[in-house]
């Protein structure tokens, strides 16, 4: 070694390296060595390595079972599934777990929720939908999911649809916002398919941009609430009519954009780059938008679904927060970004394809254990970072390992809707269907489509609300789940084994399952009382209810 | 999307910690987050406040104006069906509803506003409208009252109690966030439960049939288990549930939720009040104003009187009658009235022609042209009529009162600055109250009765 390669080695050390990490967590954490899997682990290692980083160790096939079903499907693995993949020996099989869960129903459900959350779709106020059209949307989103259509034609259906909104459904893009009037459409097209807020942009880009929404006409047909949306060459002045209202008042109102000065649309279109567009008069200039934004080489599409992809498996975008894409917000890792927005466009534009290259990378296998207390760890991925699960997720993990159900409903069309009990939080259609427990932990109001609508973030209420609520406790008391482990005539041993399966979806250890076995046998309660006490300190848990 | 800030856990002492925690925060400064610093501290001591607290009595469906506080007997049959004698009350001049018996003794107590408009006839739209007092369409969903009170006069502000600083008795709206763009922190804690039953269980403070004792097996024994927080000792988020956990035990198992115990009240007080959720939800209110809380909702539901308006008007308005006016003698017996606001509404009025025909018999639809709302108290004057509607109450006729008119004089009367900078998640700027430039109608404040 020569003496300048030696000092370097010194200086790393003395300038507060991270120590080499310790040895793996019991029962979170896996031995397996952390070479690089392929190129998204040779860009993030790398990076790492640069900061004088080491990632965490990887997760064992307990997390990683619970992990993947969770963030790919959006809901827990049975216990019957847990004990099959811990058991399972194929040295492969996380490969082939994801291709699995690739494959299943609940990832539509799961997925077309995210987009809904994105698209605002919500029957009532104050994007006003009405339940057919966000029943009809939500459909359509859902089965493009299902059938993997590729994001670039997604995308211009979204923008470039004409017709009956019951029958078309994506021309309700253009109905899920709040106001009609072309910049707002600007804003909304820019926030969902470009990840960024054009209400920081110039005034002029915004303006530019909104030309391209000026031709949109609305029209309501003889069926209630049906709206037809099309494109109207005769457009003149937009108008924006409020939905719901109708009344003078109102209208004077809505025209005002309170804290945006409202921009008078030059006579040209112009691309966000700055390009002007040259639109024949008898084209639809949304379809003229469509293309440009969809074109392979424009930096934004791409960019913006691989940024969100990445950021909803973990945790966190490449780009921070992944709605807020703009030169002062730059990529911790552009090389990292640069490569998945490569792969989408020569996959094309395949999400799953995505999905499956970042889910099989040991970046996204690390543990959530964090080693070290450098704020560069956690926004280069070293470890996967720990998040309160979804609302929705949340209580249909609940209701699964408890095997008990919810009531879902919405207060319109009167008189109330009410969902057929057993239906998942997961795969609600509307995001004016709801129930207490939903607000309360947070789910989004589908205002705005901002990502950060959705807060994760433990409230008191919250906790109070699954420590010691009626509802948490009734579902507790009367689980047809726990009534039938404790009939089987178990004994106490396989009956922890089996909670810990179906609530942590791993094997206790010997010490959980001592203290476990010392509970429910102390003799002090009655057994039913105790097994139920061990469900609820296991549903009370971090690891529970945490994605970790 | 968990925006946790890290950093800032160590800049509180364990107290102030905790009562953040309690609010949702986990130590994170509500001014860093925005941009704001000292937006709270401006806003604690206003010398000009006189209230420091509002019940609001959300009439959830839209209450008849004609059969409340705003009678027309003059109207005929097909306007006032068979409720066409309304009574005097104990100040000159003021007639109300004969059903309101006991609040026409009190009507020095509260003035009337028979002007409140805002035109719009859907319960999403005018609920936002009537408790945001903005407009919709501006692509913004701005916080109700509620929501604002508790950012300004909550833990923000130094308020210190165990109790949520916004509560709804019992159950939530549901008519849209009523957080708005402030988020989930400044929701309203929903108790749940019925306070007219033997044993009120507010939803995770009073468990059914949990002794104590089982409760402190059931901590320790999760304690034990729970391996993922003992492994991760360090990390932010578990450090802010586990600060979450302990406020939420101090609740369970410690005195502040005694205030939910309504046996501590005489059965003779608890009779007047109306052994039902409503009048006891009202009994429960002036306890919690005792206790400091500073904004609390009793959501009335069952005014959406499409059918058999006048059936549900004999039911229901007795219940309304002895709650609303118990409440305001017991505030002023406790001498809580100068300084709590009691502000009576729905999102609108009902139609003021009746619907006689089948299936409605006698029904009254939405009504957004002219309604009524009952401000008392916390500064404002009683026994006063603010503007008026039309002789079939249809209109109105003269001094329109928008809901931001009123919601701008509660401000005023909490000592909160009806110009200050809500914080908003993309930093734009939005004030507590609309101003001219927003387009939103205004008929000025409530300057008769302040």
């Amino acid at each position: 070694m020569s003496v300048a390669s030696l000092a370097a080695v010194l200086l790393t050390a003395v300038l507060g390296a991270e120590p080499a990490s310790v040895a793996p967590v019991q029962p979170f954490e896996s031995p397996a060595d952390r070479t690089p899997a392929g190129k998204i682990d040779e860009l993030v290692f790398a990076r790492l390595k640069k900061l004088g980083l080491q990632p965490s160790p990887l997760c064992s096939d307990a997390v990683f079972v619970r992990r993947v079903y969770l963030d790919v499907i959006g809901t827990l693995p049975t216990a019957a599934e847990a004990r099959e993949f811990l058991l399972d020996r194929n040295p492969v099989k996380r490969r082939l777990l994801i291709d699995r869960l690739l494959q299943r129903d609940e990832l539509a459900d799961y997925w077309a929720m995210k987009w809904s959350d994105l698209l605002r779709i919500k029957a009532e106020f104050p994007i006003n939908l009405w339940p057919n059209a966000a029943q009809a949307y939500y459909h359509w989103i859902r089965t493009s999911i299902r059938e993997n259509k590729p994001f670039d034609r997604f995308a211009r259906e979204l923008l470039t649809s004409s017709g009956i909104n019951f029958r078309i459904p994506p021309v309700n893009f253009y109905r899920a916002i709040q106001s009609r009037q072309p910049t707002a459409i600007a804003q909304s097209v820019a926030l969902a398919l470009m990840g960024t807020r054009a209400e920081k942009w110039p005034q002029e880009r915004l303006a530019g941009m909104s030309v391209f929404f000026t031709k949109i006409g609305y029209k309501s047909t003889t069926e209630w609430k049906e709206e037809i949306v099309f494109f109207d060459p005769n457009v003149t002045s937009p108008k924006d009519p409020v939905k719901n209202a109708g009344k003078k008042v109102v209208t004077d109102a809505a025209k005002t954009h309170v804290a945006l000065p409202a921009a008078t649309p030059p006579a040209k279109p112009i691309f966000p780059d700055g390009t002007t567009a040259r639109i024949p008069p008898d084209r639809d200039p949304r379809e003229v938008f469509a293309d440009w934004l969809i074109d392979a080489k424009n930096p934004w599409f791409a960019r913006n679904i691989v940024n969100r992809t990445w950021c909803w498996l973990n945790g966190r975008g490449i780009i921070h927060e992944p709605d807020d894409i703009r030169p002062d917000n730059p990529p911790s890792n552009p090389e990292l970004l640069a490569y998945l927005e490569h792969e989408l466009v020569a996959s094309h534009y395949d999400l799953k394809q995505i999905n499956r290259l970042i889910l099989n990378s040991k970046t996204y296998q690390l543990s959530s254990l964090a080693r070290g207390s450098r704020p560069e760890a956690e926004t280069n991925f070293a470890f996967y970072p720990l998040r309160r699960m979804d609302a929705e997720v949340l209580i249909d993990a609940i209701c699964q390992v408890t095997g008990t159900t919810e009531k879902y409903s919405s207060a319109i069309p009167e008189p109330y809707t009410f969902l057929p009990e057993g239906h998942r939080s997961i795969a609600l259609p509307d995001g004016s269907i709801t129930s207490p427990f939903l607000e309360t932990f947070g789910r989004p109001p589908r205002d705005t489509g901002l990502e950060s609508e959705r807060n994760n973030r433990v409230t008191a209420s919250q906790r109070l609300h699954i420590l010691n609520s009626t509802h948490i406790q009734r579902k507790l008391e009367q689980s047809p789940r726990i009534q039938e482990m404790l009939t089987l005539g178990q004994k106490s041993r396989p009956l922890i084994e089996s909670l810990y399966l179906t609530i942590l979806s791993r094997f206790p250890t010997e010490d959980e399952a001592k203290i476990a076995l010392r509970y429910t046998e102390a003799g002090k309660k009655a057994r039913r009382e105790a097994v139920i006490d061990l469900a609820w300190a296991l549903i009370n848990s971090a690891e529970f209810m945490y994605r970790h | 999307m968990d925006n946790e800030s890290t950093a800032n856990n160590s800049l509180f002492s364990r107290r102030e910690a905790a009562c953040r925690i309690l609010a949702g925060t986990a130590g994170l400064v509500i001014g860093s987050q925005f941009g704001l610093s000292g937006l709270a501290a401006e806003q604690t001591h206003s010398p000009k406040a006189k209230a420091k607290a509002v019940i609001q009595i959300w009439m959830w469906g839209g209450p008849s104006h004609l059969d409340t506080f705003d009678p027309k007997p003059a109207a005929g049959y097909d306007y006032c069906g068979p409720l066409d004698k309304p009574i005097d009350t104990n100040v000159k001049g003021i007639r109300i509803s004969a059903l309101l018996p006991n609040l026409a003794k009190q009507a020095d107590k509260y003035s009337i506003i028979q002007s409140m408009t805002h035109g719009i006839s859907a319960h999403e739209t005018a609920s936002y409208v009537a408790q945001t007092g903005r407009m919709p369409g501006d692509r913004q969903v701005y916080p109700t009252t509620g929501a604002v009170v508790s950012l300004f006069r909550g833990y923000d502000a130094g308020y210190k109690g165990l109790i949520p600083p916004y509560i709804v008795l019992t159950e939530p709206q549901g008519r849209f966030s009523e957080a708005g763009f402030l988020g989930i922190r400044y929701k309203p804690f929903a108790t749940g439960g019925d306070p007219a039953q033997n044993r009120f269980v507010v939803e995770g403070i009073v468990a059914q049939g949990i002794t104590d004792q089982r409760q402190k097996f059931r901590r320790e024994l999760l304690e034990e288990l729970n391996t993922l927080k003992h492994a991760a000792p360090n990390n932010p988020q578990l450090a802010n549930l586990q600060e979450s956990e302990k406020q939420a035990y101090d609740l369970i198992l410690g005195d502040a939720g005694k205030v939910f115990d309504l046996t501590q009240e005489k059965d003779e007080l608890r009779d007047r009040y109306g052994r039902n959720k409503f009048g006891q939800s009202c009994l429960l209110a002036r306890r919690l104003v005792e206790r400091g809380v500073p904004y609390i909702t009793i959501n009335y539901p069952g005014w959406d009187t499409h059918k058999e308006n006048f059936q549900v008007m004999r039911r229901k308005l007795p219940e309304l009658d002895k709650g609303m006016s118990s409440l305001l003698q017991d505030l002023a017996d406790h001498g809580l009235l100068a300084s709590t606001i009691v502000w009576w509404g729905g999102e609108f009025g009902r139609t003021p022609k009746v619907q006689w025909e089948a299936p409605w018999n006698g029904g009254r639809n939405h009504w957004g042209k002219v309604f009524s709302a009952v401000v008392a108290g916390g500064g404002f004057k009683g026994g006063q009529i603010v503007g008026a509607s039309n002789a079939k109450g249809e209109e109105v006729k003269e001094r329109a009162v928008y809901p931001c008119d009123v919601i701008r004089s509660m401000y005023e009367l909490l000592g909160i600055d009806t110009e200050a900078r809500l914080p908003h998640p993309l930093g734009l700027v939005a004030r507590i109250t609309p101003s001219a430039s927003d387009g939103v109608p205004s008929g000025g404040r409530l300057k008769e009765i302040m």
